[in-house]
């Protein structure tokens, strides 16, 4: 912050300094998480920090930037793990045409799921966007021939990747990283753009009064089911990657426990910021390694932290710095 | 298929649908008088639950277990309000949410730490074991028992919120918690009453519920749901919409498992979504109340 126009370096991009550096977000984000092996304890945690961070930031679309409470994004996620496994073990297409048929169709999941509940306001959403992904739970439990029921989804392995003539080895620990950090990267940029563009403004100006937007001439309906279906792509996408990388998808996904762990995640990274998901997923899958250490009741101490956050810290814990550094308003 | 059948499949709904209605009550005074969703009525109807089991075996009668886990429980709830809750007035109105979901995973991790992750059976008490038979069909001589409780248990809500002074003082602040402060009403004591009262329903649905479900952790979580269900399809906030739709929920979960049980389960969700596409504020809720 040393340039001169340090005061307006939130308005306006400044063309150098910690401004310019924050507004390349999707750089930055992918920069960190191109290091995340290294600086966690384990792949296998960096990985799953790829993939709830993928997730979380789809669902971030939804609360923070728009401001819709939703607890039934494990439907989402579930969907997109489930629909990969399907696609690949019961059908056998490979993984490239899996994932975006899995993607496209939790989008259509999610309009039907939105047509009902953006009908409904503030507290209602949160219990019907609860109740629906609850009726998705059980849909996945009885259809069990095709989702496997209780005992999940098995049968389908991915140990290589084929693309443009290329073939890696999926089941190297590293190779998986990069190729998962690839298809973040892709969410990252999609997200990033939606953001950029005058339909986020939109979603922005719905969350602060969503009276004056309709006064405005926005059609707030459709942009909030437009919303809740982007939210629900980016976060199936999660869902694939997880499918991929564990080769089974467990039922529990689709919990509504699921839903409530998203919500924290995000809460403790900070909503309304970009990276904010990345750091809730990774802030919070830390936390379980850490204390599932030594004791099996990590989950007394995740909802202590959280109910602390909730009532002391309710920018999340990248939120929070992003204000101590005052670039709060540019949301990186 | 004949038509006694039917009927007793039927009162099994009721029966089923009587600890909706108290469960969603709770869930629904809070709501109206605090304008707070808790996201921890079912933890508190499972804690409820394990609270009925442990007073029953350490007094040796269920009826003590019945009277004074909801006395407890109702406490505790106040003891909540008074700590976490009351700091999130005036806040955003989706931080008590957040709060009471924390809360809910520290309830039943909690609980696991005291009792254990698996399931203990609660045992019906020995004056209602066995059926009845209704000249038509024989019937669990308990399910008729939890009928009779709910419906009085609502006959005395009813009478005190309607024909008492402290009923008009709570009907009163869910309507202006300003006017009534400024009548000289210590709205803060009502709202620690009224938590208290919602944490106490909920604790007697799951008491209630004990001999006929297994008594688990997770049983909270499904009751939530279905708690949910029911307060959207009557109308959250409404007394009235709480009993009506808990009975309707129940009721249609019953009939459905006769033709069709894999659908039991998915029914009251298909109930919840044709209401809100014909009714977005639920049967008797109030339009501009969703927020």
């Amino acid at each position: 912050m040393t340039s001169p126009s340090s005061g307006e370096a939130v308005a306006k991009p400044a063309s150098g300094g910690l401004g310019w550096l924050l507004e390349q977000r999707v750089l930055l984000s992918v920069a960190v998480l191109a290091v995340l092996p290294w600086l966690l304890p384990s792949q296998a945690l960096a990985v799953n920090v790829l993939i709830y961070g993928v997730v979380v930031m789809g669902y971030n679309l939804l609360f923070g930037y728009t401001g819709l409470l939703s607890f039934g994004q494990a439907a989402f996620f579930g969907a997109g793990a489930y629909f990969t496994g399907i696609a690949i073990g019961r059908y056998g297409l490979p993984w490239f045409m899996a994932v975006p048929i899995a993607v496209l169709l939790s989008t259509c999941l999610a309009a039907a799921i939105g047509i009902v509940s953006t009908r409904t306001r503030g507290i209602y959403f949160s219990m019907v966007t609860l109740a629906l992904a609850q009726l998705v739970y059980y849909v996945a439990l009885q259809a069990a021939s095709f989702t496997g029921g209780e005992n999940g989804l098995r049968g389908f392995t991915v140990d290589r990747i084929n693309l443009f003539g290329l073939s890696v080895n999926f089941l190297d620990p590293v190779n998986k990283y990069y190729v998962l950090m690839a298809l973040a990267a892709l969410a990252m940029w999609f997200q990033s753009r939606i953001l950029n563009s005058p339909f986020g403004a939109v979603i922005e100006a719905i969350r602060e009064n969503e009276q004056r937007a309709r006064a405005c001439g926005y059609n707030v309906e459709r942009s909030k089911l437009i919303v809740f279906m982007l939210s629900g792509a980016i976060s199936s996408l999660g869902g694939c990657m997880l499918a991929l990388h564990l080769s089974i998808v467990p039922l529990d996904i689709l919990h509504y426990q699921t839903s409530g762990m998203i919500v924290m995640m995000v809460l403790l990274g900070g909503a309304r910021s970009f990276f904010g998901p990345f750091v809730g997923a990774a802030t919070f899958l830390v936390l379980e390694d850490v204390i599932s250490v030594w004791t099996p009741h990590w989950q007394i101490f995740v909802g202590a932290i959280f109910v602390l956050f909730v009532l002391f810290l309710p920018k999340g814990i990248w939120g929070t710095l992003l204000d101590a550094l005052g670039v709060g308003k540019a949301r990186p | 298929m004949d038509l006694s059948l039917i009927i007793m499949q039927l009162l099994s709904g009721i029966a089923l649908g009587a600890v909706l209605v108290i469960t969603a009550l709770g869930l629904t005074i809070v709501f109206g008088m605090l304008g707070v969703v808790n996201f921890a009525h079912g933890a508190l109807f499972m804690i409820g639950a394990y609270a009925g089991l442990y007073l029953a075996s350490l007094t040796g009668s269920f009826w003590w277990g019945l009277l004074l886990a909801p006395i407890l429980m109702g406490a505790f709830g106040m003891l909540i309000e008074f700590v976490l809750i009351r700091r999130l007035y005036g806040r955003s109105i989706d931080d008590p949410l957040l709060l009471t979901f924390g809360l809910s995973y520290i309830l039943v991790e909690g609980v696991r730490i005291v009792f254990g992750s698996d399931g203990i059976p609660f045992p019906t008490p020995p004056q209602l074991i066995g059926v009845l038979d209704l000249g038509i069909g024989f019937f669990p001589r308990y399910r008729l028992f939890v009928i009779a409780l709910v419906a009085v248990v609502l006959l005395l809500l009813w009478l005190a919120l309607e024909k008492t002074r402290i009923g008009l003082i709570v009907r009163a602040g869910a309507r202006d918690p300003m006017i009534m402060q400024v009548l000289g009403v210590d709205i803060g004591r009502v709202w620690l009453a009224i938590f208290g009262l919602g944490v106490g329903l909920a604790a007697l649905g799951g008491v209630l519920a004990g001999p006929m479900r297994s008594v688990n952790p997770e049983m909270g979580s499904l009751v939530l749901a279905e708690a949910f269900v029911v307060t959207v399809i009557g109308g959250l906030g409404s007394i009235v919409g709480a009993v009506v739709a808990g009975l309707m929920v129940g009721i249609s979960i019953s009939l459905v498992a006769l033709f069709a049980p894999e659908m039991a389960t998915i029914v009251m969700f298909a109930l919840m979504a044709v209401v809100l596409l014909i009714r977005p504020q639920g049967l008797f809720g109030v339009r501009g109340r969703t927020t």
